[in-house]
């Protein structure tokens, strides 16, 4: 790592001009959320190049999946994005079954839908609190955390956990749901949809929120094209990317929303998409929560499950982007091969282009609008 | 009126009585100094103890609660935790320059204590040149902070520092600016002789709409120069992690920490003086029954209580905004403070002439 900064420091011909500053920004660092590591070359406040260095917190998730099973594995994902566990997990779920050809019960699919758009409002809701926060306001955290707090809640009595939910499992969800669960997302609702002004009150129509975020990190709609941005990352450079829509699994081709595209190119569009996301899902789980069907959450399925010879692929949309997940199987109990595709990787890879020629507070709003989370970019 | 001025004529009546004048005067001197390391060190305790608890409402959290009743001694227990922690000077760091910054901060803040009237005729030096004094002194801390950002040998620091400088040498234009406005209003920079021209009303009400204009340019302008958010980007979390004061531990920490809470009670108490009428009671014209009601609360307690409004309003803009980004921050001052406050300077000017004030 030392020597790769060493090199960086070389005069390079692409960076003309004496004076250059180099500075690690992290790997401890409060703003890059994890263990980024990002080595930034300087000219007075204006950034010249920005070089992500991965690595410190790889885990090797792909390879571990290997040796486990087909039911195993997918807690190992759950580690991966812990802000969206849930549409990780149904996104290994969907390719698991794939191979094995069962049928879904319509609770099952109702619940899972409900819970990853409950995940998106809890990820995104951090998120609000943590680009907050990056730009220098540290009030919305708490106030972003206090709707956290009662999502967390539901996940917890009915899946037993708070972060890592490890609910999906091939089939359907492990258990069925708790009796709080319809009060509570009831209650959930009536308190977000008072909230949400507020979140537009105290950030979104701040005039200096507003001017450290419009026009700051712009990229074309043709370059998030070729960085393989996904999520609203790419939505809000105006490309039509949201896996729901576009290749719909589950419930949601049945299901009445909007994919949100902003055009700005800009922090603040691809702020503005993912407060209307918030309006989005809500409106998705007021459709479900009184129209969850009766009948069994989980199919009925092997103990020991065997996926056929061949190659399996899936995709969901976490609130990050587009999850790939990739099975090789062999005819074993265990994959051959598994790849993640992952949003947060390709999003990050966009943060030099986005980061040159802007000031270092820039970057700081530019890395919150990107809403990395570092597990899931180094797995 | 009771007024913390009675205590401080008697003591001095009795040392006069008890010894001969010099050595009174040095018994005075001594006991000043007490008093103000005394008030130095509440203010900080309080001070740190209300911003917690004031983000603490805000937040929707209870703040500190533990340490004693309602948790009021939490910063005690802070302060002594800094105390006995070492104080790291980093190698490669400049040794003397590393470790006179703070104390070159804490010295300035110190030093603005002076021309303060914190009650009626209860002021340690009332000095005929006191608000040229003040906006002097305050511009001498800007050096103990690029000392420290400089001799830190740390980028973070280094960046934070040179922030600072540009950040409150360009605040102090508008601060200065805004200052004019009342001296030129009272005709004098004497702060008794301020406070005393608002007998009939505070210069907020009395001084029209321009008043109103320049004091709110001066409270923009001082949060700017304390380096208070949302102009915290000498200090900047987010982004330098902690600013010029990266590579401070312990008490050269806690003395930076402290000298920005007294900066703010200063600049503070100051716009209280000039704008609020100090430790002025609210008086209206010429309602002798109600101005005579007035008096009756000690002026301590106005002035205090205007200062601490001041400083609850500045707290509340820390906690509700995101912070400006360097070249917003110099363009908002550049571009629309100075020139504003300019024009208004004009405007405060041909009132007092024509005597359009109150």
């Amino acid at each position: 790592m030392y020597r790769e900064t060493e090199i960086l420091q070389e005069p390079d011909p692409a960076l003309e001009g004496a004076g250059d500053m180099v500075i690690n920004v992290g790997p401890q660092h409060p703003s890059t959320h994890g263990v980024l590591h990002l080595v930034i070359t300087l000219n007075g406040e204006t950034i010249k190049k920005v070089e992500p260095h991965l690595g410190y917190i790889h885990r090797s998730i792909e390879k571990m999946c290997e040796s486990l099973s087909f039911r195993q594995f997918i807690y190992s994902t759950s580690r991966m994005d812990y802000l969206s566990s849930h549409i990780n997990n149904h996104g290994c779920c969907l390719c698991v079954e794939k191979g094995l050809q069962v049928e879904i019960p319509a609770r099952a699919q109702t619940i899972r839908v409900l819970m990853d758009e409950l995940t998106r409002i809890a990820s995104h809701v951090l998120w609000w609190g943590a680009m907050a926060m990056d730009v220098g306001a540290l009030t919305p955290f708490f106030h972003a955390f206090r709707e956290r707090e009662m999502i967390n809640d539901i996940m917890e009595e009915t899946c037993g956990a708070r972060l890592t939910m490890n609910y999906m499992v091939p089939g359907g969800v492990m258990f069925d749901l708790h009796p709080n669960f319809i009060r509570r997302v009831k209650e959930f609702i009536v308190h977000f949809r008072s909230k949400l002004p507020e979140y537009d009150e105290l950030v979104t129509n701040n005039i200096i929120f507003q001017n450290r975020t419009r026009g700051v990190g712009r990229i074309s709609r043709e370059d998030a094209i070729s960085f393989g941005c996904t999520g609203p990352t790419a939505r809000g450079s105006g490309i039509s990317c949201d896996i729901r829509k576009i290749y719909p699994y589950e419930l949601y081709q049945k299901l009445q929303f909007e994919e949100i595209i902003e055009h700005g190119t800009d922090c603040y569009s691809r702020y503005m998409v993912r407060i209307k996301e918030l309006h989005q899902s809500l409106s998705i789980i007021e459709q479900l929560i009184d129209n969850i069907p009766e009948g069994e959450f989980q199919a009925k399925t092997k103990a020991v499950l065997k996926l056929p010879k061949g190659e399996f692929y899936s995709r969901v949309e976490t609130a990050r982007g587009e999850f790939g997940v990739y099975i090789v199987s062999e005819g074993g109990t265990t994959p051959y091969r598994i790849k993640f595709r992952s949003p947060g990787f390709s999003n990050l890879s966009a943060l030099d282009h986005m980061c040159r020629g802007q000031k270092i507070g820039d970057m700081i709003a530019i890395m919150g609008s990107l809403d990395l989370v570092i597990p899931d970019i180094d797995r | 009126m009771w007024s913390l001025s009675y205590i401080s004529t008697s003591i001095d009546r009795w040392l006069n009585q008890t010894f001969s004048p010099s050595v009174a005067l040095l018994f005075e001197a001594v006991l000043v100094i007490l008093l103000a390391i005394g008030l130095f060190s509440v203010l900080g305790l309080v001070l740190i103890m209300m911003e917690r608890k004031v983000s603490a409402y805000m937040q929707i959290r209870l703040g500190p609660n533990r340490v004693g009743p309602k948790g009021m001694f939490q910063t005690v227990a802070d302060t002594l935790k800094l105390m006995v922690k070492e104080g790291i000077t980093p190698e490669g760091a400049d040794r003397f320059l590393f470790n006179l910054a703070p104390f070159i901060v804490m010295i300035a803040a110190m030093l603005l204590l002076a021309p303060v009237a914190f009650a009626n005729n209860f002021q340690l030096w009332d000095v005929n040149i006191g608000v040229l004094y003040i906006s002097a002194i305050s511009s001498i801390s800007v050096i103990g902070i690029l000392m420290a950002g400089w001799a830190s040998n740390n980028k973070y620091s280094l960046l934070g520092a040179m922030r600072s400088g540009a950040q409150i040498v360009s605040y102090e234009l508008s601060a200065g600016l805004s200052i004019i406005t009342i001296v030129i209003l009272t005709g004098s920079l004497k702060i008794t002789d301020i406070v005393i021209a608002q007998e009939n009303g505070w210069w907020l009400f009395k001084g029209h709409i321009p008043v109103v204009i320049s004091f709110v340019i001066f409270l923009i302008a001082v949060t700017a120069e304390t380096n208070r958010a949302p102009f915290d980007l000498a200090e900047a979390e987010s982004e330098l992690t902690a600013g010029f004061h990266t590579e401070y531990s312990g008490m050269k920490f806690a003395l930076f920490f402290l000298a920005e809470y007294v900066n703010i009670f200063i600049v503070c108490a100051i716009g209280a003086t000039l704008f609020l009428g100090g430790w002025m009671p609210f008086h209206v014209g010429n309602w002798s029954a109600f101005n005579h009601v007035m008096d009756y609360i000690p002026s301590s307690v106005w002035f205090f209580g205007k200062t601490f409004f001041l400083i609850f309003v500045i707290m509340w803009f820390r906690w509700t905004f995101p912070r400006l980004r360097i070249d917003q921050l110099l363009n908002l001052e550049w571009k629309y403070l100075l020139p504003i406050s300019m024009f208004n300077l004009l405007l405060v000017t041909l009132m007092a002439i024509l005597g359009w004030h109150f």
